[in-house]
This record gives C-alpha cells, structure tokens and sequence, in this order.
C-alpha cells in the first residue's frame, strides 16, 4: 500500500512541474507581458521599469521560472493588482467559503443522488428508473448559472424563504473565526448564526450540485444494475441470506466503489461551477472573487487561483486513488 | 466468458444482420430518446440557419419604449417581450442560436482535430512519443475544464475567437485520450493481427485498420461535446469573457446582463436560459442514444 501511495505521489511531479511551467509562461503570453499584467493596464513606464527589474524580468526565461517557483514554493503568489493585498491572502480568506459550499453541493448530490440512482436500478424499468434517468439527462445540461437565477427568482424573490445573496444576515452579530460560517455559528455558541449561514448555503448548494447529483444518480444506476447481476449476489441469495443483508453488504458496498471516484473527479467541476455559482449569488468565495478578477483582468489572482485550484484537484485524486486502493486490493498492483 | 457476454453472443445473430451501421440506424430510430434528441437538434440548426429570415427585428436596435422599472412582457408584436435596452427579446434568442452553433461547431472541431492528432500520435508511435504525449494530457486535465477556459480566453484577450479557442483547448486533451485508448485495444485485436501477419505495412494497418474502428467512440463523444461546448461557451459569455458587441447577442450574456431585471422581468432570463437547455440536451440526448446504438455495452 505504501508503495502504491509513493507512485502515485511519484507521478504527480512531471505533472505540476509541467503546469507551473504553463502557468508561468500563460502570464509572459498576456497581452501587454508580464509586468503590465501584474501592475494593470494603466501602469506608468517608470513603474514598468521598477517590476521589470524588480522581477528581473530581464534575465533569461529558465532563470526567471526558478525563482518564481522559488517564491510559490515559499507563499509568494504575487500582489492582486484590483484589492493589493497578497494573492495568496485573498485565497486563504475566500477559499472556506468555497469549501463550505462544495461540501453542501456535494451532501446534496450524494444523500440525493445514491438512494436514487439505487432504487432507480432496483426498481429497472418501471417510471421511477425512466424519470431517474431523463432527469439526470436534463440535470447534466442545465447551466448552473441559469438554475440559480431559477432558484433565487422563486424561493428567494417570490416566496421570500431564503436569502437571495451573500453568506450571512449583514446584520446579524456574528463572529468569524475560522472562515467557515456554519463552523464559526457553532463554536462562538451562536447557533442563530449558523442556521443563518447554513440558510445562505442552500441555494447555491443545489445550484453548484446539480450536475454532480445527475451523474451520481447515473453512475450509482449503472453500477447497482451491473451488481445485481453477479454471480456473488446469485451465491447470497442460494445461500438464503436475508434480502437486507445481500443488499447492505453485497449489493451497495459493491457498486458504491465506482461512486467513490466518481465523487472525487466531481471536485475539479465543483471549483468550475463556484466561478458561476457565486457570480449569481454573489456569495463571497473563492470563485466570486476570480470572476471579478476576470473583469478587472487581475492576471496575478488568476494565475495564484489557477494553480491553486489544480494542486486541489491532483491532490484529491491522489487520496480518492488511495481511498480506492483501500476498498478495493485489486487496484493497488494495477 | 461471463454469463452475460455469453448471452450477447447467442442474441446477436438475429439482431444484426446487416453492417454495424445500418444495425446503429435501426436501433436509433426506434429508440424515443434519440427522436426527441433529432427533433430539439434540428429546431436548434434550423433556426440557427434561418435566425435572419425567422427573426421579426434587428437583433441590435431598439424597437419600443423601455425604463428601467417597466421592461414590457411578451405581446402580439414581441412574443418574448423586450429587453432591457428595449430590443426584442424573441429576434435575440434566434439569433442566439445562430451564434451558439457557430462557436459549438467550430471549437468541436477545432478540438477534436488536435485531440485526434495528439491521440494519433500516443497511440501511433507508442514508447516515448506516448509518454510524453499522455503526461501533456494528464497535465491539462489536472485543471478543471472551466477554470482552464478562463485562463486560455483571458490569455487571448476575450472575444468570439478566444471563447473557441479556450473551447476547443480544453476538450482537446479528452480526444486525444479516448483515441489512444481506442487504439492501443484494437492493436491488439485479432485482425491487426492478421493483417500483420500477411505483411500490410504498419501505416496502412494504422490509418487503414486502426484509426477507422477506432473513431466510433470518437463521433459519441464529439456529439456529447457538442453540448457541453455550448454550455460552456454560454458560461464564459456570462463571465464577460466573450464579445461585447452588442450586434452579437449570446445567450450566456443575455442572461447575464439580465441580472438586475431578475425580479422585475424573469423572464428575460427564463428565454435565453431555457434556449440554452433545449441546444444542450437535443445533443445529449442524441449522443446517449448514439452510443447505446453503437456500442453493445450500454444497451440496458
């Protein structure tokens, strides 16, 4: 298992190796290079001049990465040109709102989208697996920015149930010390909080976790259905196994594996869909603030954000990998 | 052999009876998903073709009086009302259409033709060519798709030609990696076998054997693709990274310039919205039936 893990660590260098490469060279691409780029489009000559060599941006390209990496490895993002604060600052401080929302999106789509993709599979054929199936087809193409301005225009305009925008009540005293709101409402004793910050969450959670709960619902379908068929469910039921115990412990465990990775593949679109999510309820994360950093073209967040976001990504495939590997040994040779 | 290849096996004759696609073409016109994909996808092509003829108005001038507070609805003369800038909102979503084909069709293709070739390559040439070729595409999949789209398009300055460049950037890697895939299991099928056996040389096994039966997965995914391109487009439209030149109306920023206007006209953005959603799943819906048509795998 060890060695399995040390591979698979092995094989993620070449990878981010490469990407911080492209990264570096995606802000030496921009139009108006680099330090245009890092100081805005209406950055003075001599300020020019002071970031070139500043970031001795006149020194051969090879050296010019090494000592970027040097200052990635190190914390050092770069400055946002729209807020000027660090950019590794800004990311610390929106990115538990992020969290807090992915979470909920993918609660949502998983505690949805496994009892039914299963009972889609178990009942095969009838009306539920027919609706299971043109919904989760229909799930998959909707924009999530359109069905959040659905689901804000109805539960949050007309019917007045929900918040239309932001993570908590601006006029709730509330204290933040962890940046996770829901968290912050518990631990400060401040449980009105938390309802508020858990309230402000629901919207976009099914918004952001609608594609996933789609393919969830699919893959638990497919893989239930293929389940049923194996022989080891024939061998339990010969066996005269109580129908609840061949479900529990052979059915489900089984064709729950392809879920688990599916589940992880979900992060990369989740971060995705934030940008879109949060745009439409302007909820102050991760993906909000790289949105507006698009319009103020902040290459300095973008490049940060960016990176930021695939080492996320490898890393949370890296330990879906592992999580695998331990359900199931016949991965771990492969 | 398994039980249920077993029984494949033993149903098939009667199934087939014919050439892989005239059997495909038999199961998809009987299928009700694949006509309910056929029809949403011709109303989308036909009216992106004729939006021009179809439309009642310009799509960039005003045609009625508007403020900010009373945005007329739908009526006799506007059937989707009007916008926010007093244009009408119907003339917009056709011509919306015309643009979202336009930006789908050429980064699909622009997409899968680096794909293929990348994926021709790995899956050509083998050893070090195909190492260096999947660890690229590792490393752009190691982004996630929008978020590599954001960056490709801020790179090239935004606009209709970054959209579909970022586009196509980011489907190129899936491409390739389904291609090689494809290839390196029908090296080692049986007929490559034979063919190798006879003496073909290895071009002509390549580009005359392997690469034909290897592109039926290919044309699945390039009609799914299709759908998410258009959505995905939308999505950067929304973000502001696409044209603003307001004589090209996109339905992603449609909807985001109707934003203010949610509650006092939802509807502005219920049209492009729902637009966007009848594009995406007519070739979705052909792309599953597509494939359940021509692999037997997911007949269920």
């Amino acid at each position: 298992m060890l060695r399995f893990v040390v591979r698979r660590l092995a094989l993620l260098v070449p990878i981010l190796v490469g990407l911080s490469i492209l990264l570096f060279l995606w802000v030496r691409a921009l139009p108006g290079g680099p330090a245009e780029a890092l100081l805005g489009e209406r950055a003075t000559p001599e300020a020019v001049e002071r970031v070139q060599r500043l970031y001795g941006l006149d020194r051969p390209w090879y050296e010019q990465y090494l000592r970027w990496v040097g200052n990635v490895l190190r914390g050092d993002l770069g400055v946002s040109t729209r807020t000027q604060h660090p950019v590794l600052e800004e990311l610390l401080r929106t990115f538990p709102a992020t969290v807090e929302l992915a979470l909920t999106a993918m609660i949502f789509a998983v505690g949805v989208g496994v009892p039914l993709g299963y009972f889609a599979a178990r009942r095969h054929g009838t009306w539920l697996d027919h609706a299971s199936v043109a919904g989760s087809l229909f799930g998959i193409t909707i924009p999530v920015f359109f069905l959040g301005y659905m689901l804000k225009f109805a539960f949050a305009e007309k019917l007045g149930i929900l918040p239309t925008a932001g993570r908590q009540d601006p006029l709730m005293d509330a204290e933040h010390p962890t940046g996770f709101y829901v968290l912050d409402g518990l631990v400060t004793g401040n449980p009105e909080a938390a309802l508020d910050a858990l309230a402000h969450l629901i919207l976009p959670g099914i918004a952001l976790g609608t594609i996933p709960l789609a393919i969830v619902v699919r893959i638990t379908r497919a893989s239930v259905l293929d389940v049923l068929h194996e022989d080891y469910v024939r061998t339990a039921e010969a066996k005269g196994l109580r129908p609840a115990t061949i479900r529990g412990r052979h059915v489900l465990r089984n064709a729950l594996l392809p879920v688990v990775t599916i589940v992880g593949l979900q992060v990369g679109l989740l971060l995705g869909g934030a940008v879109l999510t949060e745009t439409v309820f302007a909820f102050p994360g991760f993906g909000k603030f790289m949105a507006d950093s698009i319009t103020a073209r902040d290459y300095a967040v973008l490049q940060g954000f960016i990176l930021f976001t695939a080492v996320i990504f490898v890393l949370v495939n890296l330990l879906v990998d592992i999580a695998y590997g331990l359900i199931d040994p016949r991965v771990r040779t492969a | 052999m398994s039980l249920s290849q077993a029984e494949t096996v033993a149903v098939a004759p009667e199934e087939t009876g014919g050439s892989l696609g005239r059997d495909a073409w038999r199961r998809l016109r009987r299928n009700p998903v694949a006509i309910a994909g056929a029809l949403l996808v011709t109303l989308f092509v036909v009216v992106a073709l004729l939006a021009p003829w179809l439309a009642p108005y310009p799509p960039d001038k005003p045609v009625g009086q508007v403020t900010p507070v009373s945005i007329p609805g739908p009526s006799a003369e506007h059937w989707f009302g009007l916008d926010d800038l007093g244009r009408d909102e119907f003339t917009r979503v056709l011509w919306g259409a015309r643009w979202s084909l336009v930006i789908g069709v050429v980064s699909l293709l622009l997409g899968m033709a680096g794909g293929l070739l990348l994926g021709l390559l790995a899956g050509a040439f083998g050893g070090w060519v195909d190492g260096v070729v999947m660890r690229v595409v590792d490393m752009m999949l190691s982004v996630p798709g929008l978020l590599f789209a954001i960056g490709v398009a801020a790179m090239l300055g935004s606009g209709l030609d970054a959209v579909m460049i970022a586009i196509a950037v980011v489907n190129m890697p899936i491409f390739a990696r389904l291609l090689r895939g494809q290839m390196l299991a029908q090296r080692r099928s049986d007929y490559v076998l034979a063919a190798t056996s006879v003496g073909v040389r290895r071009r002509r096994i390549v580009l005359g054997h392997i690469l034909p039966n290897s592109l039926t997965p290919v044309i699945v995914q390039g009609t799914l693709t299709l759908a998410t391109a258009i959505v995905d487009a939308a999505g950067l439209a929304f973000l502001g990274l696409s044209s603003n030149d307001p004589s090209i109306p996109e339905w992603g920023r449609m909807l985001a310039d109707t934003q203010r206007y949610l509650s006092s006209a939802p509807l502005l953005a219920v049209f492009p919205g729902l637009a966007i959603v009848i594009a995406a799943l007519g070739f979705t819906l052909l792309g599953e039936s597509l494939r359940e048509a021509l692999d037997p795998k997911y007949r269920r």
